[in-house]
């Protein structure tokens, strides 16, 4: 018999499953559930992109690419960062193209983070930054956003935190699954704690094209910032590609050398046909953007209106696709809540502690649905509350 | 306003209430958008789309290419008045190219659908020569592709 629990990794051992499995197990034996729990977008990618890569395949380029990716995604990255942003990088040194926003976001902490190194992470967010910080012997320091401050990042809890041991601050904005962005003056405000301390920032900004009403500000744009910062982007929201895994990694080049280094060897190279279709999706994709943007911000609009109208508090999202109203005046805790609301009313919300346990007493729902089925799952969230 | 004509084209049966919602507008104004749509005739009805072949309903569609001699002073107007007055007729074009006008007919039956072509359209003096093609299978129409709704193929969660 091998004594696997004694073999494998202890420090893998360590990190939390992820706490949504035990409802795809009720969802799966459960006929007509419906759910507001994805994290991606319903829309199909645009055709004249998809129609791009299948091009690529009719014209046989089925090699790998440069590890850097091809140099004309890596051109069109840096055109569209600079356009939409204002930021500027260099094609051949300052971006790299993985495999999604996520392999980018795992290979910078890895590039960055020593054993003992502190890394502060505002929560409630993505789940991805804690283990990846742990694989890499860091100290994950969450830092609790509150509803009060519209769940953005405060200097004042910034400065609370930081010790000299924090190595890397990350800036998961607009932010997955609060809805917070942080507005130019936020960022500044962070920017004034950090310039002049040797903290590195890893800015995730794969929602940076979802933002309602206000365009979105990358702290690479600040003073002092660019030089500290990486930004990690993608075009799995803004796009609605997440199955092509395309993930796009900007910063300074003694940085990106090393981030490059860990994909080379874990990697090679993000998939060739999926890079060709981001090409066409950056040169000739932001009218998609502005359609699909608009609308889910019509159906941003709707479910807000739907959750204050049944009466639970739910902060105005700015940004992303999710809404994350408090539950806390059921009593229940937030998984208690899905677990009821999925068997009673068969409707799949995910439950906030999923995102740290500063997400306890909410949960997330996503509005990247049609209307029809947003105004379904809401009457069935308003029977379940009016049951309790 | 054309937003709230989105909306609509997309999905009649939404209330105003819902559009103002989506819209960040108030309710009596969508409602005063939509009364003057109207009556201004930009908004011509809201009809249900119905894919009839999966009815019993056993009706035919054809499309009739007319090449017709236009009148003197009264161009084409007065030939098509003529041709989109029979109830059959669900659709009357104007056409650039190789001929005149298209006219769209549904009728019980391909029989039924010919002799309304050689009793009525062909006939009339002004028609020239006619070319019929029936329908076999609707793929899309209005922008509504006829088939299932495909099922939503991602993870009921995800993180
Ligand atoms: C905040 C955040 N960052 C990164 C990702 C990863 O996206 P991808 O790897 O598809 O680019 C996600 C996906 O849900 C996310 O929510």
């Amino acid at each position: 018999m091998m004594d696997y629990d004694r073999l494998l990794s202890q420090k893998v051992k360590e990190i939390k499953p992820s706490g949504i499995r035990k409802f795809f197990d009720i969802v799966a034996v459960m006929k007509d559930a419906i759910s507001l729990g994805v994290g991606e977008p319903d829309f199909v990618t645009p055709w004249h992109i998809r129609d791009a890569g299948i091009q690529s395949l009719q014209e046989g380029k089925t090699y790998y690419t440069s590890n850097w990716g091809l140099l004309e995604l890596r051109t069109e990255a840096a055109a569209y960062l600079k356009r939409r942003y204002g930021l500027e990088y260099k094609p051949d040194s300052e971006v790299l193209i993985t495999v999604g926003g996520s392999e980018g976001i795992d290979n910078t902490i890895r590039a960055l983070v020593s054993p003992g190194d502190e890394v502060l992470i505002p929560e409630p967010s993505f789940v991805c930054y804690q283990p990846c910080v742990l694989l890499s012997g860091g100290v994950p320091v969450p830092i609790e956003t509150k509803v009060e401050d519209e769940f953005k990042l405060t200097a004042r809890q910034l400065k609370e935190k930081i010790t000299p041991k924090t190595k890397l601050l990350i800036l998961p904005f607009p932010n997955n699954p609060t809805g917070g962005i942080m507005e130019k003056k936020d960022l500044e405000e962070i920017a004034e704690v950090i310039r002049g301390t040797d903290i590195l920032v890893l800015s995730d900004e794969i929602y940076s094209e979802l933002t309602y009403g206000l365009k979105h500000t990358s702290i690479a744009s600040i003073d002092g910032m660019w030089e500290r910062t990486v930004v990690i982007n993608g075009l799995s929201k803004s796009h609605a590609m997440t199955g092509w895994r395309i993930g796009l990694v900007f910063g300074p080049a003694p940085i990106l050398q090393q981030v490059t280094k860990i994909h080379q060897y874990a990697i090679m190279s993000a998939p060739t046909v999926s890079q060709y279709a981001a090409v066409e999706a950056l040169r000739a994709g932001d009218k998609d953007i502005e359609y699909m943007c608009g609308q889910y911000n019509m159906r941003r609009k709707l479910m807000h209106e739907g959750f204050n109208k049944m009466g639970l508090t739910c902060f105005e999202p700015r940004g992303a696709f999710y809404m994350f109203p408090s539950i806390k005046s059921t009593g229940l805790t937030s998984e208690d809540f899905c677990e009821r609301l999925l068997r009673e009313e068969k409707v799949a919300v995910v439950p906030g502690n999923a995102f740290g346990d500063s997400g306890e007493g909410h949960i997330r729902c996503c509005y990247a649905y049609s209307v029809e089925h947003i105004k379904v799952a809401l009457d069935r969230i308003e029977h379940f509350l009016g049951k309790l | 306003m054309e937003r709230i004509l989105k909306i609509l084209e997309e999905n009649c049966r939404i209330t105003d209430k819902e559009i103002a919602t989506m819209l960040s507008l108030d309710e009596s104004a969508v409602a005063r958008a939509r009364a003057e749509y109207e009556k201004a005739g930009v908004i011509m009805g809201y009809k249900a789309c119905i894919d009839w072949d999966k009815t019993e309903d056993e009706s035919t569609v054809a499309m009739i290419e007319l090449k017709v001699t236009p009148q003197y002073g009264e161009g084409f107007d007065k030939i098509a008045k003529r041709i989109y007055d029979y109830p059959e007729v669900e659709s009357v074009y104007l056409m650039s190219g190789s001929f005149d006008i298209m006219v769209l007919i549904r009728g019980r039956t391909m029989k039924e659908v010919a002799m309304f072509v050689s009793t009525k359209l062909a006939p009339m003096e002004a028609v020239v020569s006619t070319s019929t093609s029936f329908v076999l299978k609707k793929y899309k129409e209005n922008g509504v592709i006829f088939r299932k709704e495909p099922d939503d193929e991602r993870e009921v969660m995800g993180l």
